[in-house]
């Protein structure tokens, strides 16, 4: 996506083609400069790994009551203690990094899918199509969220496509508007005209001209969505509005809020699972941010 | 005259909203798997073929689906919003009973975030590259990735666990009489703590706004004509700066109501706040169809009404956005 941009400002500045960097040499050599970013991807790729493959290394279940309740951290060789039941907390934060990055990851996707393709036609087709979609997306502004995903994951089952389903349904208009504004601005650029003009159909416009050189700020905009995801099931399960037979780091400091004061470790620890993973993932927003736009860095 | 018919369309506008959340409450209602007429049987124990009829036909459940629909339409709109399941009293009672603590919290802690983050941004932005504004910028990096209940424990354990100045959970003494000193003085002692873990997420974008707006300014001509009218640093920051890097804060403000509301459900719920987020939480755990269709619903009007006066607001203090149609 980045090369056609690239590509496209110089023939429109007219000039002959000069010797550039590759666009993918050009972007990485961006996203280095900014250490933060640097270092949060890795610590990001750390936390996923984890999450996938050390789980097979312990032969406890999350659940599974291994030592008296309430143990300190470091004590009888628990590394981060034992919960009110005298669960291990490493092994449930690590079973539940599970739940949030997956969780938080497939909502992502939805709210992209539906933010994208509502965004997409309302920003190309203006005209009805774009008041009828913006009266809807302004509908969905009205309703709070974390109230209308409470309210569906309720009423239907509490289970994991549910919540990812409640979650993508309520979190989509932030990116629809976002998509809607790229559309409407790229749809009047000459390359666009041009592919209309020797016979492009609506669909080849959209998804093969003008989406690839809207992603830039769609891909910062997801690298957040993501983000705001994790937080948004760690808010659901800690409210305890999430399957309960599937550990996640909102549920346990749900299970756990009462013991605050006694076990302070036991909500601590897993809140700063979220913390870091969040914000891993805003700092890598900041760099592909960086990176995309390398003229707003002076700023 | 022209501001007075974009008023009128604007609360036309909003009337059409309201009664499209209806229609979404009641279609949702109607897609949740299960018969209602069986749940309610189910509420009073026990059904017979014959006990399920006479239900279905004393709610109107055997009606068509339009008349259904339209019957509910209406009772909502005059603030009918049936019986709680659970306990026992119309909704609206419930609802309005518990919405005064909600709206305290959600406005105090609203006040503090556009407070405190318009000013970190603005003198932030006086030093781009100072050690100041590199403070505002990680503070907002936290306040944005923080889980909002986890800001509000670590709050707790700091204040309440270590340094033993606050209280850990409720609003108020239940036998301080209502309405005495004491009273207040004990609700505001309370309300410290929720408020400004609620404000958190808030503190870290407004600064962000805020500085990015006053950066904007400080280039602008006005700020230039009033240095070189040889008014102080303090004066030109203060006075003409600060006036106009609030306005965009504000306005952004107004726009998430619904997620502050949103943020209130889970503040509530961890210092046990007794407002409409720890009800919905009741509600939906005892299944309280009624009460938790009737929050929804009643929070949708609060946010319409919120959107709809910030939106009048902006119009009448700056001219600029007047007469455009979308603000």
């Amino acid at each position: 996506m980045a090369s056609q941009s690239a590509s496209v400002s110089e023939v429109r500045d007219g000039k002959t083609k000069v010797e550039v960097e590759r666009p993918i040499v050009e972007f990485l050599r961006m996203y280095v400069r900014n250490m933060a970013a640097v270092v949060a991807f890795f610590v990001f790729m750390i936390i996923i790994l984890a999450a996938v493959f050390l789980p097979m290394f312990v032969a406890v279940d999350p659940f599974e009551i291994v030592w008296l309740p309430i143990t300190p951290p470091g004590q009888e060789g628990f590394l981060l203690g034992t919960d009110n039941l005298g669960r291990s907390m490493a092994v449930q934060i690590l079973y539940g990094a599970r739940t949030s990055l997956a969780v938080g990851g497939a909502a992502a996707a939805i709210t992209l899918v539906i933010g994208l393709l509502i965004g997409s036609l309302a920003g190309y087709y203006r005209g009805w199509v774009d008041e009828v979609l913006m009266r809807v997306t302004e509908f969905f502004q009205v309703l709070p969220p974390l109230l209308l995903s409470m309210v569906l994951v309720a009423l239907f089952s509490p289970t994991l496509e549910t919540v990812v389903f409640a979650i993508g349904v309520v979190s989509w208009t932030g990116v629809a508007r976002l998509a809607r504004a790229e559309f409407m601005r790229i749809r009047e650029l000459e390359y666009v005209k041009a592919a209309r003009s020797i016979g492009s159909k609506d669909g080849r416009i959209i998804w093969r001209v003008i989406l690839p050189n809207a992603l830039p700020p769609l891909i910062v905009t997801a690298a957040l969505t993501v983000g705001a995801a994790i937080l948004f099931e760690a808010a659901l399960s800690f409210l305890g509005l999430s399957d309960p037979n599937v550990m996640s780091w909102g549920k346990i400091m749900g299970d756990n809020r009462d013991y605050l004061l006694e076990a302070p470790w036991t909500v601590i620890f897993p809140g700063l699972a979220i913390f870091v993973t969040v914000l891993t993932i805003n700092l890598i927003g900041d760099g592909l941010n960086d990176a995309f736009n390398p003229k707003l860095r002076e700023r | 005259m022209q501001l007075l018919s974009v008023f009128a369309q604007r609360i036309g506008y909003a009337i059409v909203l309201l009664i499209a959340v209806i229609i979404f409450n009641f279609i949702l209602l109607n897609l949740v798997p299960g018969d209602i007429a069986e749940t309610i049987a189910g509420e009073a124990g026990g059904a017979s073929p014959e006990l399920m009829e006479q239900i279905r036909q004393s709610y109107g459940l055997d009606r068509p689906f339009h008349v259904q629909l339209f019957s509910y339409v209406a009772r909502v709109m005059q603030g009918d919003l049936g019986t709680s399941y659970y306990f026992n009293v119309p909704v609206i009672e419930l609802i309005l009973s518990r919405v005064g603590p909600t709206l305290l919290l959600v406005t105090t802690a609203l006040l503090i975030a556009i407070i405190t983050g318009t000013l970190l941004g603005v003198v932030a932005a006086q030093n781009p590259n100072g050690l100041f504004s590199h403070l505002v910028t990680i503070l907002a990096l936290v306040g944005f990735s923080a889980p909002v209940f986890w800001t509000a424990f670590m709050l707790m354990v700091l204040f309440v666990s270590i340094l033993d100045i606050l209280p850990l959970t409720g609003m108020v003494n239940p036998t301080t009489p209502e309405g005495t000193l004491q009273w207040y003085l004990e609700v505001a002692h309370h309300l410290i703590l929720p408020a400004f873990s609620l404000a958190s997420i808030y503190i870290a974008q407004y600064s962000r706004l805020a500085r990015a707006s006053m950066m904007d300014i400080l280039g602008s001509d006005y700020i230039r004509t009033a240095r070189a009218k040889g008014l102080s640093q303090r004066k030109v920051i203060y006075k003409h700066g600060l006036r106009n890097a609030v306005i965009p804060v504000i306005t952004i403000a107004g726009l998430q109501f619904s997620y502050i509301f949103s943020g209130a459900v889970v503040i509530e719920t961890v210092f046990n706040w007794p407002g409409l987020g720890t009800l919905a939480l009741d509600a939906i755990l005892r299944a309280d169809t009624p009460t938790i269709m009737g929050i929804l619903f009643f929070s949708a009007v609060v946010v319409i009404v919120f959107n709809l006066l910030t939106d009048l607001a902006c119009r009448i203090v700056d001219p600029r956005i007047r007469s455009a149609r979308n603000a």
